[in-house]
């Protein structure tokens, strides 16, 4: 069993698209939506959900008003002015600043602030066309997501091992933070969706170099790849100079936009010539497991 | 006056529109809160004129001292201390800096505290281009979280205290509904909303709908790439009264200036006036 995982640094490149086109090519896969924040997958794989279950990721304080007497020390301490004094309520904890690290539980006097496990979402199992898919929603507002993500990541890994599925393939959430480090961390392949301009190189760097920190095999893909052919240079020269091979250049096409519209994978609907481009990237991903 | 730029859905055009509304109007200042990727500067061209490291606190335990009781450990929310043998280990990428190890040690001064680096903030100063709004001058912050560092919001709570009260501020969000988006979007008088007119669009624009709402901040919708998808988001727009202040449809001439760096108000006065309406259409929406 090999995990891949599907990242960008920049939002929006194609990461959930290519990921739906895998999942379809790949035929057995468990698939394991890690962007939490703002899920996409399912819209593509029309999902039914099999089981779900509450995610609880920590426990967040709770201020007993008929205990507090007031004495502001809890407001005093918190180093994320979190605790706010409300004329009517009293202190009152501004859930939108707290950390949930338990400080001011501490400090009262009165004891009448307490830690309560908090529900900050819900994860699924589901059944689609295209495999098991393993999904999440992170309450809004909520931290943890790299928690989530590790869960989603596990119960994916779980499945797998189950019905010996080949492959587990993850699309993972932008950026280069804690929920990407937790989508990343220990899988077999990474595959960075880059896109010829200055932010989609600058955001591919950076992700790069966080694959190579946590020493992760890593392959670029480069989509509209004829929207700035200088740019699509770059990328190339990057990858030669880091070693990271390319295995597909995609070019713009708006039909990819009508796939997504009409909630197909670009492999299940005519696009052209990005269709062909995508059945062979995944050929090539195939050909890697390959002694 | 505060405006959030904010998506939901990354790649949707935050930057493109936050940058043009900052060039089109006068006296802005454009903070990217975006640290993880930040991408502002790459359109703004701003001279950095200070560069100063940022971080959190974190604990540095007296070995020589420590009783190994294990009551810091028990007390961290965030599993980020261990006691074995011989040591109390920190994992400091879990770290918050929050304070309660130090607090609960029972041996005095064992837990002490020194600051750990996140990223690097930078200041600066960009000039519209000739015929910009008036030649008048952008202030300009951004931050860089370190690749490998995890903490995201101190450093977003540090970039926008270099907000300037005199000046419009334009606050450029990072992707999701988390918590690096509430922290941005903390404190803000307005909220903008780019979005495509796709299913993905569609659904992170309402995951986005739900934080802003619980934020109690006003907000309205740009529809970028307006006419290449389907009608659903300006459908549910409609129906849930939420004012769609700008739709930009797709235009080759714009894809290839955002990929070379240009911010196309910079070079089109007809872009920069739409960019004016739009903070007109905002200052009407926010009562100001």
């Amino acid at each position: 069993m090999k995990e891949i995982v599907i990242i960008s640094g920049k939002g929006g490149t194609g990461k959930t698209t290519l990921c739906a086109a895998f999942a379809s090519l790949a035929r057995d896969a468990v698939i394991a939506d890690c962007d939490v924040d703002a899920a996409d997958l399912h819209l593509l794989l029309a999902p039914r959900v099999l089981q779900e279950a509450d995610f609880v990721g920590g426990r967040t304080p709770v201020i007993d008003s008929e205990l507090c007497s007031e004495c502001g020390d809890c407001q005093a301490w918190c180093r994320f002015d979190a605790i706010e004094l409300d004329l009517d309520a009293g202190y009152i904890i501004d859930p939108f600043a707290c950390e949930h690290c338990a400080l001011c539980a501490y400090v009262c006097p009165e004891e009448a602030i307490s830690m309560r496990s908090a529900v900050n979402g819900r994860w699924f199992i589901s059944e689609t066309a295209q495999g098991k898919l393993v999904h999440a929603r992170l309450a809004p507002d909520e931290d943890n997501s790299g928690k989530l993500v590790t869960l989603v990541r596990r119960e994916a890994r779980r499945l797998a091992e189950e019905t010996g599925a080949k492959w587990i393939l993850n699309d993972g959430p932008p950026g280069v933070g804690c929920p990407v480090t937790a989508a990343i961390t220990g899988v077999d392949l990474a595959l960075i969706v880059t896109e010829p301009t200055l932010s989609g190189i600058h955001d591919m760097q950076r992700v790069e170099a966080l694959c190579r920190h946590f020493q992760v095999p890593t392959l670029v893909c480069i989509n509209k790849y004829d929207i700035n052919p200088q740019n699509t240079r770059t990328i190339k020269d990057y990858c030669l100079d880091n070693q990271v091979p390319i295995i597909g250049e995609i070019p713009f096409s708006p039909a990819v936009r009508q796939a997504l519209v009409a909630r197909k994978s670009p492999v299940d609907f005519d696009c052209g010539a990005v269709t062909g481009i995508v059945e062979r990237m995944w050929l090539e991903i195939e050909g890697t497991d390959r002694p | 006056m505060i405006i959030t730029v904010a998506s939901g859905k990354g790649g949707t055009g935050k930057t493109m529109v936050a940058t043009n509304l900052a060039l089109s109007i006068e006296g802005a200042q454009y903070i990217d809160c975006d640290v993880e990727e930040p991408n502002g500067n790459l359109f703004l061209h701003a001279e950095i004129e200070t560069r100063r490291e940022a971080g959190v606190p974190m604990p540095v335990i007296d070995e020589e001292r420590c009783t190994l009781c294990g009551d810091c450990a028990e007390a961290c929310e965030f599993n980020a201390l261990a006691v074995s043998k011989e040591r109390v280990l920190l994992f400091s990428d879990l770290c918050h800096g929050c304070g309660v190890c130090s607090y609960v040690c029972p041996e005095p001064d064992v837990i002490t505290e020194r600051s750990r680096r996140l990223g690097e903030i930078e200041m600066g100063r960009a000039q519209t281009t000739k015929g910009g709004a008036n030649g008048s001058e952008i202030a300009y912050t951004g931050a860089h979280l370190d690749v490998g560092a995890l903490l995201v919001t101190p450093l977003i709570k540090e970039v926008k205290r270099t907000a300037d009260p005199e000046r419009t501020v334009i606050l450029d969000a990072p992707p999701g509904t988390s918590c690096p988006v509430v922290e941005t979007l903390r404190g803000s008088d307005y909220c903008l909303l780019v979005t495509e007119p796709t299913p993905f669009g569609l659904n992170d624009l309402q995951l986005a709908v739900a934080v802003v709402r619980e934020l109690e901040i006003r907000f309205g919708v740009i529809l970028n790439q307006s006419d290449s998808g389907d009608d659903q988001v300006s459908a549910h727009c409609r129906q849930e009264g939420i004012p769609v202040l700008l739709e930009i449809p797709f235009s080759r001439e714009l894809a290839v200036a955002y990929s070379k760096g240009v911010a196309i108000a910079a070079q089109d006065a007809s872009y920069r006036e739409r960019f004016q309406r739009l903070f007109q259409a905002i200052q009407a929406e926010a009562g100001e």
